[in-house]
């Protein structure tokens, strides 16, 4: 782990710019001087971007809003590491400390056939969301719930469903996929609900649905494992498995259900 | 012109009152709520919440977020809790202690009946959010934990990890998503409002910029509620996410809804200092950490040795020394002036001098590093990203930062604004907090507001306008409207001035927290009076924004929202002259005793301040909703 180290340094960009989703798009490239170790990588950004200003071009167009690392908006891939070098952080968390001064540092947008490049570094992330729309809850009305302690749930499940339920919707999973495949993303939101006790009823029903969605958009799951190795919230892949046994018993229970086996 | 503000609050007994008030609601009945079309703007905790419970009620609802999802929005980052009166730990926690504890805390300037209503939604918000799937932390036997949050004398706190805000927001979107699903919500992302639509005295629509394509387009409504949180990046810096902006509730008051309160801001005393001057926002820390960790400074002006080279003897506890019960655990208000008067007396650590310590070393000698790590793991990692230093082996260094805004747009017991058919809800509207929140209690208002309130207070709205819905956006106030939008927004691309829009935001949010920030005087207000106008000024003639309007363009989006920022800053700036008084947030430092005190003066200001906009450049005008107390009576707020 680095050290407190208030130097300042300077790194050599090429950033990925692309005018709109129809544009073929280019590298540009800037030297950015005098940063603090201090800053983080987003701010490092903000300061280029004051000074294109300033200069009359337009400003690199990239994605932040909580930076904390838990709203998901931010997403670079930084030397061709989805939210770059610093494991289980997010590129809004990732401090200029993890780099030397006289860097290269390459920079460019989520690449996934389903993620369409909005401008430079922003893309179209909504496929995600259509993901959930297809099953990524419980069907309870506002109202209707039972007090809160009818069912204990244990301690155990909590937790893991917990560990599924971090997920902060970045992408990065996608993006960090040679097959552009969501399966790290669907899987942590199945196994989330999937785990506790009020998710059983709609179990089979919302994986089924969920799975096939995902097919639908994203690309599909060899096993790379590079999605957990991308992941800011270190989701577990272990999640992956999980989701696909449940897939196959939700195809067996559903033909059941309806009458055809 | 506005008559006397009436909050229509129910008669009778606190106890019964929203009981009461429900029955007294009309009904609209299932086949005419599809006649309806409800507009939601804002989707986190309370506009998810909203919308989806109006989805499900069969009522058509349109919901609009400039995220590109409503999972990003800024509830997404609270950390430490949400607080109800289940008193499942049996230590004598009720709804009424609930009430009592939170009209305190809000220094006797919120109305009793809103409070005691939160307080009792509370119960069916946790089993709401435990029934949607909401991973709140368990005992071993499997029923739900609770912890005693930011000073309260009972366990009433239920959390997720320290994520809790995220897990809530989860649960809120997946019920939206549903509703999408269904064919019940049309949910319009990117795109944001701009302005409201204002026809026959009543709230008729919205204006909206799609944020990809800059185009601007109008949306019609039988009634609007807006859910768009605060406005605590009128200081630039502060822990709100970088969008988070005061357009939407400014342009609903210039259209002529009340602004209430305005000067009532919350500064969180434990987040992380400043690092630099590009730092772009500030992060914090969960409040929890004062549990635990010891505050001080040295003793000495210019002790720069190292924390672990300055004896116990040259440091000062100054919060342990000053307020023997409470000590560090103090609320948030006093623990950040304490901060601020050591600061400004020199006495701050770090490299910029703008900290004080939050020291482990005890409780790590005590308990060791793995039970430190069990409880506080993730902050101290959280702190070590961002800072490079471990504070398993220095103390933390922290700082006062911006948080939370308490005023807002004013809205009647229904969460109505003055304007019929917009109402308000969550941060954006000033109902429930008085002058000071207390933590964990936001969340709770998001949800109570869009969960259990809003839904009832709507269709007694909509039950009046049976068999006169509309008009729709054929009526000419919508294309009015929309060609005031049309001219505000193009006139950023041809804006080639010298300055960024982030230039004059970072000018205009240092002036807001030197003079209006964590204690204001009036030559330091009306210094803020003369000053902000004058930058605006300055804005105007100088900003640069690149690019074009038909394009996504931050640079443009970001103009628009400073450019609310500058109006707001000059209403809070006077709210808080006009106000010569201290109570909780608003600390003025001419009603101080001698010890350094907040005083209150009930007899001139047991009223919310409610803010009428006059045009540009003319003095906005006050108007007063007196506050009664029947079930407790306002005492002096002590912590010693
Ligand atoms: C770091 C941090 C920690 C916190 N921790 C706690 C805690 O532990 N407990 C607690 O009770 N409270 C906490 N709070 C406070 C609490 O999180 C917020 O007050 C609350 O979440 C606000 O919810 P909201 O729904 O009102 O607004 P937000 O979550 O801010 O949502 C606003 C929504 O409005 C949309 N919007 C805004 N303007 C427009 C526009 N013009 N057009 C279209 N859409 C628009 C946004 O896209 C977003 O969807 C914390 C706050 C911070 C900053
Ligand atoms: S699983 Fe991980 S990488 Fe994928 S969206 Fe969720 S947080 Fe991001
Ligand atoms: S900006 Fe929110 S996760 Fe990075």
């Amino acid at each position: 782990m680095s050290t407190t180290n208030n130097g300042a340094l300077s790194v050599h960009l090429r950033v990925w710019r692309q005018d709109g989703p129809g544009d073929a798009g280019r590298f540009e490239t800037y030297d950015v001087g005098d940063i603090s170790s201090d800053a983080s990588f987003l701010e490092m950004l903000d300061v280029l971007n004051e000074r294109l200003t300033l200069e009359g071009r337009e400003p690199i167009t990239f994605e932040s809003d909580c930076r904390e690392g838990i709203c998901g908006t931010c997403g670079l891939m930084i030397n061709g590491r989805a939210h770059g070098p610093q494991k289980g952080t997010a590129t809004c968390q990732l401090h200029m400390r993890e780099f030397s001064d006289g860097d290269v540092i390459t920079v460019e947008p989520w690449r996934a056939g389903s993620f369409e490049v909005i401008r430079d570094l922003a893309v179209d992330r909504t496929d995600l969301d259509r993901i959930i729309a297809a099953g990524g809850y419980i069907s309870v009305n506002t109202g209707a719930a039972p007090d809160a302690n009818l069912v204990p749930v244990p301690k155990e499940a909590s937790e893991s469903a917990f560990d599924a339920a971090a997920c902060i919707g970045c992408g990065a999973c996608v993006a960090a996929c040679p097959n552009s495949a969501a399966q790290l993303f669907t899987a942590a939101k199945v196994q989330h609900l999937n785990l506790l006790p009020q998710g059983q009823p709609e179990r089979w029903a919302r994986t089924e649905a969920m799975v096939e969605t995902m097919e639908q958009f994203f690309g599909s799951c060899t096993n790379h494992g590079e999605c957990e190795e991308a992941c800011p919230k270190e989701i577990s892949i272990d999640f992956i498995a999980w989701t696909n046994r449940d897939y196959v018993r939700a195809k067996l229970k559903n033909r059941k259900l309806a009458g055809q086996v | 012109m506005i008559g006397s503000l009436d909050a229509r609050l129910p008669d009778g007994p606190i106890e019964n009152a929203w009981t009461d008030h429900k029955f007294d609601l009309r009904l609209v009945n299932p086949n005419n709520k599809r006649r309806f079309t409800v507009i939601v703007v804002g989707t986190g905790l309370a506009g998810a919440s909203a919308a989806a419970s109006l989805g499900e009620l069969g009522y058509r609802v349109k919901a609009f977020t400039y995220h590109d999802s409503p999972r990003r929005a800024h509830s997404i980052a609270a950390q430490g809790g949400i607080n109800a009166a289940k008193n499942y730990k049996n230590d004598g926690d009720s709804v009424y202690r609930l009430f009592y504890d939170t009209i305190k805390g809000g220094d006797y300037r919120s109305r009793e009946a809103n409070v005691y209503r939160l307080a009792e939604t509370s119960l069916a918000i946790i089993d709401q959010c435990v029934a949607a799937g909401v991973p709140f932390a368990r005992e071993y036997g499997g029923l739900l934990d609770n912890r005693s949050f930011g000073g309260a004398q009972v366990s009433r706190t239920f959390y997720a990890r320290g994520q809790t805000g995220q897990q809530l927001l989860l649960g809120a979107y997946s019920a939206l998503m549903r509703q999408v699903a269904a064919g019940t919500v049309a949910l319009h992302t990117r795109a944001e409002m701009l302005d409201l639509v204002v026809a026959e005295d009543r709230a008729v629509g919205i204006a909206t910029r799609d944020l990809l394509t800059g185009e601007i387009s109008a949306h019609a409504g039988d009634a609007v509620i807006l859910a768009t949180g605060g406005y605590s990046n009128v200081y630039y810096l502060s822990t709100n996410a970088m969008m988070c902006n005061v357009t939407a509730a400014w342009r609903a008051h210039r259209r002529g809804a009340l602004f209430a309160n305005p000067c009532y801001t919350q500064i969180h005393p434990t987040c992380i200092p400043a690092g630099d001057d590009f730092q772009s926002k500030l992060t914090l820390m969960s409040e929890s950490l004062r549990n635990d960790g010891r505050i001080w400074v040295p003793r000495a002006l210019d002790d720069t040795r190292a924390p672990a080279d300055i004896p116990e003897a040259a440091r000062d506890y100054y919060l342990e020394e000053r307020y023997a019960a409470f000590g560090n655990l103090v609320p948030r208000d006093v623990a950040s002036r304490n901060a601020k008067t050591v600061v400004d007396a020199g006495r701050g650590v770090g490299p910029l001098r703008n900290g004080v310590y939050l020291d482990f070393s005890g409780v790590l000698e005590r308990d060791g590093a793995e039970v430190v790590r069990a409880k506080y793991g993730n902050l101290f990692d959280m702190y070590q990203r961002i800072t490079g230093e471990d504070p398993y082996r220095v103390p933390m260094r922290i700082y006062p930062a911006v948080h939370y805004t308490m005023g807002g747009l004013w809205v009647d017991y229904n969460l109505m604004s003055n304007v019929p058919g917009l109402f308000v809800a969550g941060e954006a509207n000033f109902s429930d907090h008085g002058a000071n929140r207390l933590g964990a209690s936001a969340l709770m208002q998001g949800l109570a507001d869009g969960y259990f309130i809003v839904p009832y207070t709507v269709g007694d709205y909509l039950a009046g306008r049976l068999g006169k819905e509309g008009p729709g956006t054929d009526h000419p106030a919508f294309a009015d409207t929309v060609s005031d939008v049309n001219e505000r927004t193009a006139r950023w691309p041809a804006a080639r001035g010298s300055r960024t829009v982030d230039w004059f935001h970072r000018e205009l949010g240092q002036i807001v927290w030197d003079h209006c920030g964590m204690s204001r005087n009036a030559a330091g207000l009306q210094k803020a009076l003369s000053e902000i106008p004058a930058l605006r000024q300055e804005f105007h003639a100088d900003v640069c924004v690149p690019g074009s309007a038909a394009t996504l363009n931050q640079s443009l989006e970001k103009a628009g929202r400073v450019d609310d920022f500058f109006e707001l800053a000059e209403l809070l700036a006077r709210d808080a002259l006009e106000r010569e008084e201290s109570c909780g947030g608003h600390f003025r430092e001419e009603h101080q005793d001698a010890e350094g005190e907040a005083r209150r003066d009930d007899e001139r200001f047991t009223h919310v301040a409610a803010w009428e906009w006059a045009g540009p450049g003319a003095e906005p005008i006050r108007h007063r909703e007196e506050l009664t107390f029947s079930a407790v009576t306002p005492t002096t707020r002590s912590y010693k």
